[in-house]
C-alpha cells in the first residue's frame, strides 16, 4: 500500500483485489496513527466514510469504474460539507454543521469518493504557513519542526503521510501551490472558474480557485476529471467545454514552447532552488522542448495589488458572520482576519477607494496583458513557486509582512486567473522544492502533459517521509 | 410662499418574477410561514453564491425603457456593505456606478417633465419582527422576503409640489403593470415612496439640506408628509433657520413626520463591483428586443384612444388606467363594428355602467349594448313620415285627441308601433306624436 496512487488503487478495486471499505479502513488507521503528530485533520468523519465505502463497493461490484470511485479523500475544512463540522479552522465557527453539500463535494459524492474528513488550514485561508489555525499549527512530514505551507495545510500533509490518497484545497493567492511545493506533492490551482466556488467558504471571491492535491500529475488529472465544470449555483464557471485530461497526458512535449520569466528569478530566490528550476527546465530542453525567456513586466506589483483586491473582498465577505444565526460573535476573528478586515475596509473607505482599490484594478488589468502578451509566443511558462525553502515553525509568525511576501511568485495566476501546477522537483536540506508551470485560461490539460512529462523522468514525488 | 420645494422621488418596485434574484426560492413570499421560502443563498449562509435572475434584469432595462432611460449597453452589480440584521451577508447586493437605466425623463399630464436620474436592480432584505416571548422581548427575522428582486427608480429633483409626485407614482404604479413585471399593490408593500423634500429661494441651484422621508406605502401618506414638511421646513425656515440635513419617517396616525436620524455626513457604503457575478454586457440588438416588449404605455394609448376613437381625453384615461381594461375596450369595439355601434357608445356604457370586464365578455357586451340601442336607433325623419300617414290614416282619432280625448293618444301610438314594424322606444314615438299633434 506504500506510495499507492489513486490510479493504483482504481486499479486494484476494479480487479477486487481489494474493497473501497478496507482502503478507507487502511487510511483511517493511518490517519489515527499520525494525525496527532501532524494535525492535519481537524475532523475525522470515520462513520459517513465507512458509509461512503460501503455504497462504493457496491458500485464497483455492478461494474462502475468512474475515476474516484471508492477512493479514501480529505477536504480543506473550508469545504461546507452537510451534517459534518465545518469550520475554515477559526473559533468563529467551531460547532458549525452546514445545511447543505457545496457543487464540489456533492460531485465527489456522487463520483463515489469517500470523504475521510476535513482538514487543517490557515483560519479563513488566511495565511501561508498553517500557523493561523485556531487549532494549532500543521507539521510538515518531512521535517516537524518546519511548516508545510498554507493556507491549505492539512491536505497537502494528508497525501504526503498518506493519510489519505487525494485531498481538495482551494488557492487564493497560492494556498494550493505553495503547500504542495513544500509537501513534495502535486498540486493544481485551476483557472478561475474552472471548478464551482458554490459550497466553499469564500476569502477573496475574485481569487478564489477549487483545485486538489495528489502524489501524481496523472492523479490530479483524475480528480480534475471530476469536479471540473460550468455549475448553475456560481455565476462565475463559464460553460468550457471540460476535456478528458488523462487521455492525452503521455503525449509529451516536443515542439512545446516554454516561456521562462525573468522577473520570477531575482535577488531574494533561494539560488539553490533557482538551481533546480533551470534543471527543470533542461530536462524539458532534452525532451524536445523549447525554452525561451519572457518578461512578465508587472510581477512586482502583483503582492501588492494582490494585498488591496484581496482584503477588500475578506472585509466583506467576513460580514456575514456576526454571530446573529451562525457561529460565534467578532471577537472571535482571530489577529490575521481582523487585520484583513481593517485592512480591506480602509482601502475601500470614501476616499481612499480610487488611490487603492481602483488602482489595484487598473494594474490588475495589466498583469492580465502581461500574460497574454506573453502566451502569444509560449505556450506555458515555468518559475518556482516560493523563493524559499520550508521555514521552521514560528519563524514568520509575528512578521506578517514576511508571510506576505512568501506569496511573491503565487498571486499573479490568482490576478490574472490562469491555471498553475505545482509539481515537485527535489529536495535541499531534506525538504521539498517545487516548480509551477502556468498556462492560458482552460489549458489544464496541457499543464498535466508538460506535468507528466517531467514527473517520467524524475519521479521527486515516491520519496515519502520518514514518519 | 416665497419658498420654491424641491422634491425628488426614490422608488422600490418590487418584482413579481417567479424566483428570487440570486437564488431559485419562489419570490411570492406574502403570508407565507417565516423561513419557509429560504436556501442557502438568500439566507447568506458560507460558501453560499448568487447567480443572477435573467428575467428580473429584463423587466428592470424594460421599465428603464419605459421611463424613456438609456441603457448602459456594459454594466454591473456591485456589493454596499452595512451591518443590519436583517441583510443576511452584510451587504446587499445592488448597481452603484452602472445602472442598468440612466437619465429618462416623463412628462406628466400637467404639462411637468420629471428627469429620471437611474433605474436600478437590487435585492430586497428580510423583515424584522419585535416582539414579546414568553416575557421576553425578542427580534424575529423572516428571511422569506430576502433576496427578492427590487427595482430602484430615482428621480431628479424636479418636483416642485406633492400633486405632481402622486400623479408621477400613478404613472409609475401603471406603467409596471402595463409591463406586468410588479403587482405594485401598496398593501404588500410591492411600492416603497421615499420622498426627499428641502425648500429653496434660489431656483438657480440646490437648498444646504435635505429632508428623506423613509418607507411610505400610500401615495395619499406621500401627499401629506410632503405638505407636511413644507410647513414645518418653512417655519424653520422663518425662523431664521436651516432645517437639519436628516431622514424622518410618517407616523400616520399623528399625521405628521418624525425624525428617525440626523446624518452628520454620508454613509460610507464601501461599494465595491460584486466579483461574485461578471458583469452584465448588453448588445444593441438585445436592448432594442426588450424595447420591442414593452407594450403600448398608457399615455400612448390615451392620444390613440382619443384620435382613433374620437373620445375626450377624460374618457381615454378612465379606460387606460388599467391595461386589462384598454383591451377590453378595444376588443368590444372591433366587435361592435358589424353591430353598428361606435367606440363611443361602447366607451360611455362602460364609464357609466362601471362594466366589470372580467365577468362580461365583449360579445356580451355589444350584444347588450345593440338590443338597448336599437330601441334609439329609428331615423328620426322615418319616424315622421310613419307618423304623418297614421295621422292622415286616423282622422277621427286624431279629432277626438284634439277635441280633449288625450287617451286616445295611446291607439295613435299603437298604430305607429306598428306601422314602424320593430322594437323602438314607445317613448320617443309617443313625444313625436304629441309634437305632430300640436
Amino acid at each position: 500500500m506504500n506510495n499507492l496512487t489513486i490510479k493504483d488503487a482504481r486499479e486494484k478495486l476494479t480487479k477486487k483485489e481489494i474493497s473501497s471499505v478496507e482502503l478507507t479502513k487502511h487510511y483511517l488507521t493511518i490517519v489515527k496513527t499520525y494525525n496527532e503528530k501532524l494535525n492535519a485533520f481537524l475532523t475525522i468523519s470515520e462513520k459517513e466514510a465507512l458509509e461512503q465505502a460501503e455504497s462504493a463497493d457496491k458500485r464497483i461490484g455492478e461494474g462502475d469504474s468512474t475515476p474516484l470511485l471508492g477512493i479514501p479523500l480529505a477536504l480543506k475544512d473550508i469545504y461546507v460539507t452537510k451534517g459534518i463540522k465545518t469550520t475554515a479552522a477559526s473559533k468563529v465557527l467551531e460547532e458549525y454543521i452546514p445545511q447543505y453539500d457545496g457543487t464540489a463535494v456533492m460531485l465527489l459524492k456522487n463520483a463515489g469518493a469517500v470523504i475521510l474528513g476535513k482538514t487543517n488550514l490557515d483560519a479563513w485561508a488566511h495565511g501561508s504557513s498553517g500557523e493561523n489555525s485556531d487549532f494549532g499549527p500543521t507539521k510538515n512530514p518531512y521535517n516537524t519542526a518546519f511548516v508545510p505551507g498554507g493556507s491549505s495545510s492539512g491536505s497537502p500533509v494528508t497525501v504526503a503521510s498518506e493519510m489519505a490518497l487525494a485531498a481538495s484545497g482551494t488557492d487564493t493567492g497560492g494556498s494550493i501551490r505553495l503547500p504542495a511545493s513544500f509537501c513534495n506533492v502535486v498540486g493544481l490551482k485551476p483557472t478561475y472558474g474552472r471548478v464551482s466556488r458554490y459550497g466553499v467558504i469564500a476569502m477573496s471571491s475574485s481569487l478564489d480557485s477549487i483545485g486538489h492535491f495528489t502524489k501524481t500529475v496523472e492523479d490530479n488529472a483524475m480528480y480534475l476529471q471530476v469536479t471540473a465544470g460550468s455549475d448553475p449555483h456560481d455565476a462565475t464557471t463559464p460553460p468550457v467545454a471540460v476535456p478528458n485530461y488523462t487521455k492525452n497526458i503521455a503525449k509529451g512535449v516536443k515542439g512545446l514552447r516554454i516561456g521562462v520569466p525573468k522577473e520570477y528569478f531575482i535577488e531574494g530566490l533561494d539560488p539553490r532552488i533557482k538551481k533546480m528550476i533551470e534543471d527543470a527546465l533542461k530536462v524539458y530542453e532534452k525532451l524536445g522542448a523549447e525554452i525561451i525567456e519572457v518578461s512578465l513586466p508587472h510581477t512586482s506589483y502583483a503582492i501588492e495589488v494582490y494585498y488591496i483586491v484581496q482584503t477588500a473582498e475578506v472585509s466583506s465577505n467576513l460580514a456575514r458572520y456576526d454571530g446573529i444565526r451562525f457561529g460565534k460573535d467578532r471577537s472571535h476573528f482571530g489577529d490575521e482576519a481582523k487585520r484583513r478586515i481593517m485592512l480591506g475596509t480602509y482601502v475601500l473607505s470614501a476616499g481612499y477607494y480610487d488611490a487603492f482599490y481602483k488602482k489595484a484594478m487598473q494594474v490588475r488589468t495589466l498583469l492580465k496583458q502581461d500574460f497574454d502578451k506573453a502566451f502569444k509566443t509560449v505556450d506555458v511558462i515555468i518559475a518556482p513557486v516560493s523563493p524559499t525553502i520550508p521555514w521552521k515553525l514560528g519563524d514568520k509568525a509575528d512578521d506578517p509582512l514576511a508571510m506576505y511576501l512568501s506569496d511573491i511568485f503565487t498571486v499573479h495566476a490568482n490576478l490574472v486567473g490562469v491555471p498553475g501546477l505545482a509539481i515537485p522537483v527535489g529536495f535541499i536540506d531534506s525538504l521539498p522544492v517545487g516548480m509551477q508551470i502556468f498556462g492560458p485560461h482552460f489549458s489544464e490539460e496541457k499543464l498535466y502533459q508538460v506535468g507528466f512529462a517531467y514527473e517520467a523522468v524524475n519521479p521527486v514525488w515516491k520519496e515519502r517521509p520518514n514518519l | 410662499m416665497k419658498y420654491t420645494p424641491v422634491i425628488g422621488l426614490e422608488v422600490h418596485v418590487e418584482l413579481k418574477t417567479k424566483s428570487k434574484m440570486f437564488c431559485e426560492c419562489s419570490a411570492d413570499y406574502f403570508g407565507k410561514e417565516p423561513n419557509s421560502h429560504t436556501c442557502p443563498t438568500c439566507l447568506g449562509l458560507p460558501g453560499a453564491l448568487p447567480v443572477p435572475n435573467k428575467t428580473a434584469i429584463d423587466w428592470c432595462v424594460m421599465i428603464a425603457q419605459s421611463l424613456n432611460c438609456e441603457i448602459n449597453e456594459f454594466s454591473k452589480f456591485d456589493r454596499k456593505n452595512y451591518f443590519y440584521p436583517d441583510l443576511p451577508k452584510g451587504y446587499q447586493i445592488s448597481q452603484y456606478d452602472l445602472p442598468f437605466g440612466k437619465n429618462g425623463e416623463v412628462s406628466l399630464s400637467s404639462g411637468k417633465t420629471i428627469g429620471i436620474t437611474r433605474v436600478h436592480m437590487e435585492e430586497d432584505t428580510g423583515k424584522l419582527t419585535h416582539q414579546e416571548m414568553g416575557g421576553v422581548k425578542t427580534s424575529l427575522i423572516d428571511y422569506n422576503r430576502s433576496g427578492v428582486p427590487l427595482v430602484e427608480i430615482v428621480t431628479e429633483p424636479d418636483f416642485n409640489n406633492a400633486k405632481d409626485v402622486v400623479a408621477y407614482l400613478q404613472m409609475l404604479r401603471t406603467i409596471v403593470r402595463y409591463l406586468d413585471v410588479s403587482n405594485a399593490d401598496m398593501e404588500k408593500g410591492d411600492m416603497r415612496l421615499e420622498p426627499n423634500i428641502s425648500l429653496t429661494t434660489d431656483v438657480s441651484k440646490l437648498p444646504p439640506y435635505k429632508v428623506e422621508v423613509k418607507n411610505i406605502n400610500s401615495f395619499k401618506f406621500v401627499d401629506k408628509a410632503i405638505v407636511f414638511e413644507l410647513k414645518r421646513q418653512e417655519e424653520i425656515l422663518e425662523s431664521g433657520q436651516i432645517p437639519p440635513q436628516e431622514t424622518r419617517g410618517w407616523n400616520e396616525i399623528k399625521n405628521a413626520t418624525f425624525s428617525q436620524r440626523v446624518k452628520e455626513e454620508a454613509n460610507d457604503y464601501r461599494y465595491f463591483p460584486e466579483p461574485d457575478i461578471p458583469p452584465i454586457k448588453f448588445t444593441k440588438e438585445q436592448i432594442s428586443n426588450l424595447k420591442s416588449k414593452v407594450p403600448e404605455l398608457q399615455v400612448e394609448k390615451i392620444t390613440r384612444f382619443v384620435k382613433q376613437f374620437s373620445l375626450s381625453s377624460y374618457d381615454a384615461e378612465l379606460l387606460t388606467r388599467e391595461r386589462a381594461l384598454a383591451d377590453y375596450f378595444e376588443q368590444t369595439v372591433a366587435q361592435g363594428i358589424e353591430k353598428n355601434i361606435s367606440a363611443k357608445q361602447i366607451a360611455n356604457t362602460i364609464i357609466n355602467k362601471k362594466i366589470d370586464h372580467t365577468t362580461i365578455s365583449p360579445e356580451k357586451l355589444v350584444s347588450n349594448i345593440a338590443e338597448s340601442s336599437q330601441i334609439k336607433s329609428l331615423d328620426e325623419s322615418e319616424l315622421q313620415t310613419i307618423i304623418d300617414k297614421v295621422l292622415q290614416d286616423n282622422q277621427k282619432a286624431v279629432k277626438d285627441y284634439k277635441s280633449g280625448k288625450e287617451s286616445v293618444i295611446m291607439f295613435l301610438v299603437g298604430q305607429c308601433m306598428k306601422a314602424i314594424g320593430r322594437k323602438v322606444d314607445v317613448n320617443a314615438v309617443k313625444e313625436h306624436l304629441v309634437q305632430s299633434l300640436k
